[in-house]
Formats: C-alpha cells, sequence, structure tokens
C-alpha cells in the first residue's frame, strides 16, 4: 500500500499538474494555428511574461499587505491574464499583423514568432535578471496531508495546495471554453474560421474580431499556464522555452487546429513524461520478498533518466505522425 | 432600378485583368445566369461583385448604393450572399451550426429564417445535428445554400451550384433555385450546364474573355443560333 501511495503522489499528481500547464500552453498553440495558419514559436515568452506579471501583482499585493487563504499567485491571476491578453493583441498587431497584410507565408510568420521569442526573453533578462524567484518567499506552500495509515500505508499522500488549485483552475478553463466554443456565436465562429477561412469571410464573419478573440484566449491562458508552472516549480526566464518543444508535441499529437486535440495531448504528454522518469523500484520492492536470491532489484528503475525528459515527447510524437498523421483528434495535417 | 448592376467592371487578381468590362444589370424578381466558355471569367464576376478580388474599373450598385470592392462583412447585411463552388460548407460543423453561420451578421432573432430554410430543404432538418462532412454531395449544396439564405438576402449569387452533382440532384437544385426566387429572392448564377440552366432564366449574359458578348432572356439566347452554335455546342 505504501508503494501505491508513493506512485500517486509521484506519478498521478506530477503527472495531472504537468498535463494542466501543457495542455493550457497546447490550446493556444492550436487556435492560433487553426486561424491562422502558423506556428506560434514565441507561445513560451507569453506563458513566461504571463508569470512574470502575476510574480509582480503577487508582490505588490504582499507589500499592500492583501493576503487570502490561497497562495497570492492564484488570487492575482485573472489580472494577470488580462495583462497578457492585451500583451498577445500588441503582440499580434506590432509583428504578425502586418506581414500578415502582405501575404506573408506561414514560414515567414514562424521566423517572426522565433525573433519574437528572442526579443521578450531579452526583455525579461533585462529586467529580472537571469535569476530565478519563487512565488513562496513571504509566503508558506500549504502541504495536505492525508494520513493513509488505516489503508496500510506508511507514507502520507501529499498534495500541495498549489496543485490543488492548478487542477481546478484548469478544469474550469477547459469547461468555459468548451462552453465558449459550442455554444456562443463568436466561439462558432471561432471554429468556422479554423475549419474553412474563406468560407467564414465569405458568410460575413468579422475575421478580424475572431483573430482578436484567439489572441485574448491563447494570451490568457498562456499566462495560467506560466503562473501555474511557476508556482509549481521556481520562476526564471527560461521558465517556459524549456518546455515549448513538447507543448508543440502536445498540439500536434492531439491533432493542430483542435482544442480538445491539444488537451487529451497534453495530459497524454504530461503523464507519459512524469512515467517514464519515475523510479519504478520503489514500488516494485515487495517483489525482493517473492523474487529468488539471486535477483536484486536496481536501485534506479526508471524508463528514461531525468535529463532525457524531453525525449519522451520527441517519441510520443514520431510515433503519432508515423501512426496517424492527422494526430488523435483529425487536425489540420499542413 | 436595377437590384443590381455591373457597368463595365475591370478587374483581377493583379496582373493582367480577367474582367474586361462586363455589364450586368438584374431585378429581385431575376434569375440572371452567367454562361461562357472556361476562363471567360465567369465566377471572377461573382468573386469581383464580393470584394474577393480588386475591382480597377467600373463601378457595381446594389439596392442603390455603390458597393464597388466592398468586403462581404458589410455585403451580407446589405443583402447580398454567396454560395462558392467549392469548399462551401464547414466540414467539422454541423448542419445547423452552418446555418447559424450565414445568420453572423444578423443582431435579430433568426429562428424563422431557420424553419424557411428548414421547409426548403426537409432533409436538412432531419440532419441537423450531423457534421456537413459526413452529407452526400446534393445535401451539402442544400447545406451551402441554406447557409447563404440564412441572412435574409436580397439576391443569392452561387457559383456553378451543379457542378459534379447526379443529374437528378442538378435538376432537385435548379427547381430549389426558381422556388427561392419565388419566395422573393434574387439569383445570379454561373452554370456550365448552360442550357438547362438558360431555359428558367429571365436575364442570361454570354461572356467571353471578360466581356459581354450576348444579353437576353435565357430562351432568346438559346434561341439564337450563332449563341448556339459557339457556346451551347450546337
Amino acid at each position: 500500500m505504501t508503494e501505491l501511495i508513493f506512485f500517486i503522489n509521484q506519478v498521478l499528481i506530477s503527472g495531472a499538474v504537468l498535463g494542466s500547464i501543457y495542455a493550457l500552453g497546447a490550446i493556444g498553440i492550436t487556435l492560433i494555428f487553426g486561424i491562422l495558419r502558423f506556428a506560434h514559436f514565441a507561445h513560451s515568452e507569453l506563458m513566461t511574461s504571463g508569470a512574470f506579471f502575476a510574480f509582480l501583482l503577487a508582490a505588490l499585493f504582499a507589500a499592500w499587505g492583501i493576503h487570502a487563504p490561497i497562495p497570492t499567485g492564484f488570487v492575482v491571476l485573472p489580472i494577470a491574464m488580462v495583462i497578457s491578453a492585451v500583451l498577445a493583441l500588441g503582440i499580434d498587431k506590432g509583428f504578425y499583423a502586418p506581414l500578415r497584410k502582405r501575404g506573408a507565408k506561414p514560414v515567414t510568420l514562424l521566423i517572426a514568432s522565433i525573433g519574437v521569442t528572442l526579443m521578450m526573453q531579452g526583455l525579461t533578462r533585462l529586467f529580472f535578471g537571469a535569476g530565478t524567484y519563487s512565488f513562496f518567499e513571504t509566503e508558506t506552500k500549504v502541504l495536505y496531508r492525508f494520513d493513509m495509515s488505516a489503508l496500510g500505508s506508511t507514507r502520507p499522500l501529499v498534495i500541495t495546495q498549489p496543485q490543488v488549485l492548478m487542477v481546478l483552475v484548469t478544469i474550469i478553463a477547459v469547461v468555459a471554453l468548451h462552453f465558449f466554443l459550442t455554444r456562443s456565436r463568436l466561439g462558432k465562429a471561432m471554429r468556422a474560421m479554423a475549419d474553412n477561412a474563406d468560407l467564414a469571410q465569405v458568410s460575413g464573419i468579422n475575421t478580424a474580431l475572431v483573430v482578436r478573440v484567439t489572441w485574448v484566449i491563447a494570451g490568457a491562458l498562456a499566462c495560467m499556464a506560466g503562473t501555474m508552472l511557476a508556482l509549481d516549480v521556481t520562476l526564471k526566464p527560461d521558465l517556459a522555452f524549456n518546455i515549448i518543444l513538447p507543448i508543440f508535441a502536445a498540439a500536434i499529437v492531439g491533432g493542430l487546429g483542435q482544442a480538445y486535440g491539444a488537451i487529451a495531448g497534453g495530459f497524454l504528454i504530461g503523464f507519459a513524461e512524469t512515467l517514464a522518469v519515475f523510479n519504478w523500484s520503489t514500488v516494485l520492492k515487495p517483489l525482493n520478498a517473492v523474487l529468488p536470491e539471486w535477483v536484486h532489484l536496481p536501485a534506479n528503475l526508471s524508463l528514461v533518466p531525468t535529463e532525457y525528459k524531453l525525449t519522451v515527447a520527441f517519441v510520443i510524437l514520431v510515433v503519432t505522425l508515423l501512426v496517424r498523421p492527422t494526430g488523435i483528434f483529425k487536425g489540420a495535417s499542413s | 432600378m436595377a437590384l443590381i448592376e455591373l457597368t463595365h467592371v475591370v478587374g483581377g487578381y493583379g496582373g493582367a485583368p480577367i474582367l474586361n468590362g462586363v455589364n450586368i444589370a438584374i431585378d429581385q424578381s431575376d434569375i440572371g445566369v452567367i454562361v461562357g466558355p472556361n476562363g471567360a471569367g465567369k465566377s471572377t464576376t461573382l468573386k469581383a461583385i464580393f470584394g474577393l478580388l480588386k475591382v480597377t474599373g467600373g463601378t457595381i450598385v446594389f439596392d442603390g448604393a455603390e458597393v464597388t470592392n466592398s468586403l462581404p462583412d458589410k455585403l451580407v447585411p446589405r443583402g447580398l450572399s454567396f454560395v462558392p463552388q467549392e469548399k462551401n460548407v464547414f466540414t467539422s460543423m454541423s448542419v445547423e451550426e452552418n446555418l447559424e453561420m450565414g445568420a453572423f451578421t444578423r443582431k435579430d432573432a433568426f429562428g424563422d429564417t431557420m424553419e424557411w430554410v428548414y421547409d426548403m430543404f426537409p432533409v436538412l432538418k432531419e440532419k441537423r445535428n450531423q457534421k456537413a462532412g459526413e452529407l452526400s454531395g446534393g445535401q451539402r449544396q442544400m447545406v451551402a445554400m441554406g447557409r447563404a439564405l440564412m441572412s435574409k438576402p436580397k439576391l443569392l449569387m452561387l457559383d456553378e451550384p451543379s457542378a459534379g452533382l447526379s443529374p437528378r440532384y442538378v435538376i432537385e437544385i435548379f427547381e430549389t433555385i426558381v422556388r427561392v426566387n419565388k419566395e422573393g429572392v434574387g439569383i445570379l448564377m454561373v452554370e456550365q450546364n448552360a442550357r438547362q440552366a438558360l431555359a428558367f432564366a429571365s436575364k442570361g449574359f454570354v461572356l467571353a474573355s471578360g466581356q459581354n458578348r450576348f444579353t437576353g432572356t435565357g430562351p432568346e439566347l438559346i434561341a439564337d443560333p450563332e449563341v448556339a452554335k459557339s457556346f451551347l455546342g450546337g
């Protein structure tokens, strides 16, 4: 039983948190691809800058003496999301919209987004240096420990308050997005434009408005994902840049342009990565009793060493592209 | 005063113009049919009206206002709708959602219009929750027309509505077009099945090399030996 609790602590909880972060990032990438047909590389910087906005706001709140029963990072999240949405709109207006107006190819926009990535990373370093920050310098991370001795476990079930909130916030965001896309006029117009942009225009749909809404949603969700990542680990200038590749993998595995696919892909890759680096030796320890004397379980029995965690996303990506090139939820193949 | 009037329209996709002075005038009671050989500028004429390519000369007046080079999001609320030839449904969306998208520019309730469309195409009501991509070619064409009718247009433009359909569906689509016209919607369409379409056209336009060659009622054009010889295959 101790082993099972260990498994839940190490895999289920971490996987759900990582999956939430990947899913929220991948939704933005997939929506932008669906509407504007280009891979938005600078999404990582929207996530990182979003986390820094939340961090600054949290510091401000702390200075004003505002305290809440939940981490300040979550209290300020809605404000930070609004700022990030405005930033995303500004980036589009400043860099991508002029290119689109000249009829630039998707690859040109992709390169432009790499440029935006470098620029924003530079700006972040200029203001915050290369160091790491923590949301929990002034407040403590609340741990929930559930005594599992009744089930015969010597280990407690441990989950941090931010982790609980992260999963909750992700569920709320995903449900809200679902209702937006299937019930609202604008959400349906977004799906229509992702399906067939020319016909959307011919139908009189205000495509410029749809583009703006897409950036608002993508920017806000990126801020949410970045802030969560910073709350779960630490905040640093290359926070999200390090995970942009698994996020892209999640969007592609789910089927580009498919919001639900991005969610599925995010959790798939999140859990796969967590499972791959999980040390099975602890869980398999009880087997030592039944195994013959001469067999010894090695101390480290993970599929992939932690440093190679990134490769997991790529293996899944390559397998998906070989078996089902359009992704789980039949997305755009281009 | 005609519902739509094109006066010596010149335009193209940049480079040499494809339209070299097209004149078209039809009323709301009309069924206008544009015929002509490949590359004559038939579809291009519809796209020019709908702001999908640059008009460099001439004027387009719709419902009393000049709309030359206006974009669809301005034209649709004015009462102009367009059914493209290909990729004319949102394949990943349900039939009903396709229709809703046609009403995107409307601020008022459009439940009545949807009933009107369902009355015209009962099969769509049956399949209202099915994805448009799963329907047959003829049914898709109905979804496409239904979508365009959802904005309650004064003029419906169709680009080769019968293309790729089986003969049975061609007749059905043409019958529907006549019925839509009887409900007070002007029609302007491009057709490959020239003889069949001109038979019920109140205005026919024969285009060649981006210019009007012959203009008359449909039956007149069919009866004209020169038109028949050059454009209707003898």
